[in-house]
């Protein structure tokens, strides 16, 4: 396998979108930093940022225009002896300058699908929709001569079923970015029994120049990441459904939502994660892996109920929350929604009094913030945790059943062969959710 | 550099904040004062301490390089701008990269000497943070010879001084160069902690040494320096009144309000060729020893200096550019404590480069307000006490790479 043939002509399908916008910028900083190679000189890099949205591609080459400018900002002392030979650029604005003229000169924003007929790799970031995904690669895979690689960023599908369907031959893959792909470190590696091993070298071998972390996932639907959090967020809608027969409907989401944040030292509450993915995509996400789980019904009526109203939370555009179970305002949470009362109470009307039926937690709890980089973090979730086991309040036992649900959940990932070991389910939980300790642990 | 045929007097210094990163109210997205505020500032405060602007004869501004950070050049014109009294004096802007502010104070003595003016207002200012750092680092470097930027590194002076560092801990003792040039940091940070206008006034670091020894980084900055070695980026300003005699009556400032300025020492070297040797500043030595001369002391008598620490190492360079250590014992000199406020000539009372901070073309000038401030007893609670065996201060103002320089010897004046 030749590496930087294979990024010579590569098309990213859905490049307008969250994920396809992340991965198209970090693509075509890795292209042009092979094309400005000396052995690499007077050869061509095509990238062709393919979306349906016209629209949507002129926001994106500002995205792009801004973010290489940061990183070539950031990479400028390397930047300096790329172009060493050109005498012409001195200043480090100007070298800053020709880097993001070079990496936006190999990007060929696109409506048009024909593009990737003469890609060697695809890149696919489009909406979660089976159908479509097989659709697609069927037509581009009968029109390439090129035998291309198709890397899928799908959530939730089986590879193995997009592979068969789209009579791929095994040229397809599972290349899972987490949300925002620039930043996240996260990323999941699938494989089917039938892949090609250049193709898995090649992804490896991406990734790793990406400077991510590679964690490798069996193909099973939901794969590690999705297998976790559906689950961790049915388990946690259960749980307030259950407290609703003595609270209210924003007051129980306000609970398990405060427990599964400050009890349990994750960065958010398990309603506001469900709102930052948004509560459609993890309806669709349930649906699309339900069909593949034996012996468990991963289905939520309390999601399809808050969409059916319209409420659904997400992203807007610009990177803020939308409204879901929580109201944003200027990124604070100041209310939760009431589906009885299909509107938002503010928070301030009822969190003593959920406060205070929670009762605080052991002393020697700590904000997640504060022990997320630390390096004796260890010591504390042991201390903590101990305390926690014996501490009587309702928000301990709460967190106590979360704790040990996340955990089986995590178990059962490996049993399932879904993950190859604990560790590997622990890293996704640490670098693709930003927990500071795995949910197999021995707290 | 012979005695001075006229007696020379430095009065009624001030300086801004030295606004930058580091300074609680410093907030790169906000807008911020610029040139015009900065001069008006310190040059009104001047005025207010010599009865105003009617006594002044000459303006003198320093300024490196506002016609890149801050699109304006004509810089002399600002000095009316700062009261309508100066309208249609003579003005001259200086240039001499970081060593501009200590051009400016030379060519007013000069004006004093020439008997062309009794009363020179004399001003240094510069407004850096209008670009990032990076972009920064293309403007400071027109220092050093544009023919060598393309070859030379992103973050061109702080490499240049890497070199030397690299050099220097080569030759002598890598450990104790780090462990030096630490302490020098530390030295700098608890002294701007003193100092109200110092860049560094709020610091609260408690382990100074420990990121002082943080090993550099070469893939983020430089081989041998590591951002704690560095002066940061600052805006701010300085002004002092230069005046003879006769000025000092007009002005009606008593002399225990002044420092005598005793003599100087100018030289310039080749910005062309690279340093004869790295380990060496050669050019500060020779203005030292001319300041030197001119006064007619020693080192023995010099009871307080500010240099030009725009690096650590520079620092640390400088003690023996003076003559304090011998060629390669500076490191010793400095990890002895010599230097510090306590010691026995303690360098750089308010921070220095590294704590006050670095308006480029002000410093100069703020290191005469500082020893002013110190030979006349007001520096607050920077304050030290003035030995009397050593009764003179020195300071030494660089333009580029030991370039450009100016050493002033002064006492309190009798
Ligand atoms: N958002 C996440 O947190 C996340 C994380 C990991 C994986 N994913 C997966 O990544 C994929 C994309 O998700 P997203 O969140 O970026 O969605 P998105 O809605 O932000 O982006 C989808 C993009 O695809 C474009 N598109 C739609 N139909 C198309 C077509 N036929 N051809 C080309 N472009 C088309 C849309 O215009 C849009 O720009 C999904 O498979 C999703 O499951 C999402």
């Amino acid at each position: 396998m030749n590496y930087s043939e294979k990024l010579q002509n590569v098309t990213v399908l859905g490049a307008a979108g969250k994920m396809g916008s992340g991965i198209l910028l970090l693509t075509a900083i890795e292209m042009a930093d092979l094309s400005l190679l000396p052995e690499n000189k007077g050869k061509l890099f095509v990238l062709n940022a393919m979306d349906t949205s016209s629209e949507a591609l002129k926001g994106l080459m500002k995205y792009l225009k801004t973010q290489v400018l940061k990183a070539a900002e950031k990479k400028v002392i390397a930047l300096r002896k790329v172009y060493e030979d050109r005498a012409d650029l001195i200043d480090n604005s100007e070298i800053i300058d020709q880097y993001v003229e070079d990496v936006l000169f190999i990007v060929r924003p696109t409506t048009n699908l024909e593009a990737a007929y003469e890609s060697t790799v695809i890149f696919e970031a489009i909406k979660e929709d089976p159908e479509l995904k097989v659709k697609i690669f069927t037509q581009i895979n009968q029109n390439n001569k090129k035998s291309p690689w198709f890397c899928t960023n799908t959530s939730s599908i089986p590879i193995n079923v997009i592979d068969s369907k789209a009579n791929l031959g095994g040229r397809v893959l599972g290349v899972h970015f987490y949300n925002p792909p620039a930043i996240q470190k996260l990323v999941e590696i699938i494989k089917t029994e039938n892949a090609d091993m250049e193709l898995v070298e090649f992804a490896n071998m991406l990734a790793k120049n990406l400077k991510k972390i590679v964690v490798p996932s069996h193909d099973f639907a939901g794969f590690i990441g999705n297998g976790h959090f559906m689950r961790d967020a049915q388990y946690g809608i259960a749980q307030a459904e259950k407290l609703m027969a003595t609270a209210s409907f924003p007051e129980a989401v306000y609970m398990i939502n405060k427990v599964t944040q400050d009890y349990l030292i994750r960065p958010m509450g398990i309603f506001q994660l469900i709102d930052y993915v948004g509560i459609d995509v993890c309806q669709y996400i349930m649906s699309v892996m339900n069909p593949y789980l034996a012996d468990e019904n991963l289905h939520c009526d309390l999601l399809d109920k808050m969409l059916e109203i319209g409420v659904r939370g997400g992203q807007n555009s610009d990177g803020s929350q939308k409204d879901g179970f929580l109201k944003y305002e200027k990124g604070r949470v100041t209310g939760f929604y009431d589906l009885n009362k299909k509107a938002y109470v503010a928070v301030d009307e009822f969190q003593a009094n959920c406060d205070s039926k929670l009762g605080n937690p052991p002393a020697s709890v700590q904000p997640w913030k504060a022990v997320v980089g630390n390096k004796k973090k260890e010591e504390v979730f042991v201390a903590y945790f101990n305390d926690l086991k014996t501490f009587d309040s309702m928000g301990a036992e709460i967190a106590r059943n979360y704790a040990k649900r996340s955990k089986e959940i995590g178990l059962k990932l490996v049993s399932d062969k879904v993950a190859f070991s604990e560790n590997d389910v622990n890293t996704v939980l640490l670098t693709g959710f930003f927990h500071a300790y795995g949910p197999i642990n021995n707290y | 550099m012979t005695k001075l045929r006229r007696k020379i007097y430095m009065v009624a210094g001030y300086n801004t904040i030295s606004m930058g990163t580091g300074r609680k109210e410093f907030n790169p997205k906000k807008e911020r004062p610029g040139l015009e505020e900065y001069i008006r500032e310190a040059g009104q405060a001047v005025l207010k301490q010599i009865g105003g602007a009617k006594n002044v004869d000459e303006g003198v501004i320093g300024n490196f390089i506002a016609s890149r950070f801050n699109r304006q050049a004509n810089m002399a014109g600002f000095i009316p701008y700062i009261d309508e009294g100066l309208r249609y004096i003579p003005c001259t802007r200086v240039e001499g990269a970081c060593g501009t502010g200590a051009l400016a104070l030379a060519a007013g003595i000069k004006s004093i000497l020439a008997e062309t003016a009794e009363v020179v207002l004399v001003l240094g200012v510069e407004v850096q943070n209008t670009v990032k750092a990076i972009y920064g680092a293309d403007i400071l470097a027109a220092a050093g010879w544009a023919k060598e930027r393309k070859t030379g590194h992103a973050y061109f002076f702080p490499g240049k001084f890497s070199d030397r560092s690299k050099a220097y801990a080569e030759r002598f003792d890598r450990e104790k160069t780090r462990a030096a040039m630490a302490k020098w940091f530390t030295n700098a940070i608890e002294n701007a902690r003193l100092c109200p206008t110092a860049q560094e006034f709020h610091n609260t670091t408690k382990d100074l040494q420990a990121c002082g020894l943080v090993t550099p980084n070469p893939k983020g900055f430089v081989d041998s320096l590591n951002v704690f070695d560095c002066s940061k980026v600052s805006d701010g300003a300085s002004s002092i009144a230069i005046v003879s005699e006769e000025g000092l009556r007009r002005c009606g400032i008593d002399k225990k309000d002044a420092v005598e300025v005793m003599g100087f020492g100018m030289a310039e070297d080749d910005i062309t060729k690279p340093p004869t040797d790295p380990t060496v500043l050669s050019t500060t030595k020779v203005a030292v020893k001319k300041a030197f001369e001119s006064a007619g002391v020693t080192k023995d008598q010099i009871g307080t200096v500010e240099c030009h620490d725009c690096f650590t190492i520079a620092g640390v360079m400088a003690t023996e550019a003076i003559g304090f250590a011998e060629h390669g014992k500076g490191i010793d000199f400095v990890l002895e404590g010599n230097t510090s406020r306590t010691g026995m000539v303690p360098f750089n009372t308010t921070g220095g480069l590294i704590g006050w901070g670095h308006p480029t073309g002000a410093t100069g000038v703020h290191q005469a307000v500082t020893i002013w401030e110190q030979l006349t007893g007001k520096a607050g609670d920077a304050q030290i006490t003035m030995k009397p065996e050593r009764p003179y201060g020195l300071t030494i103002n660089m333009g580029g790479d030991d370039k450009t320089l100016v050493s002033i010897v002064y006492k309190k004046a009798e």
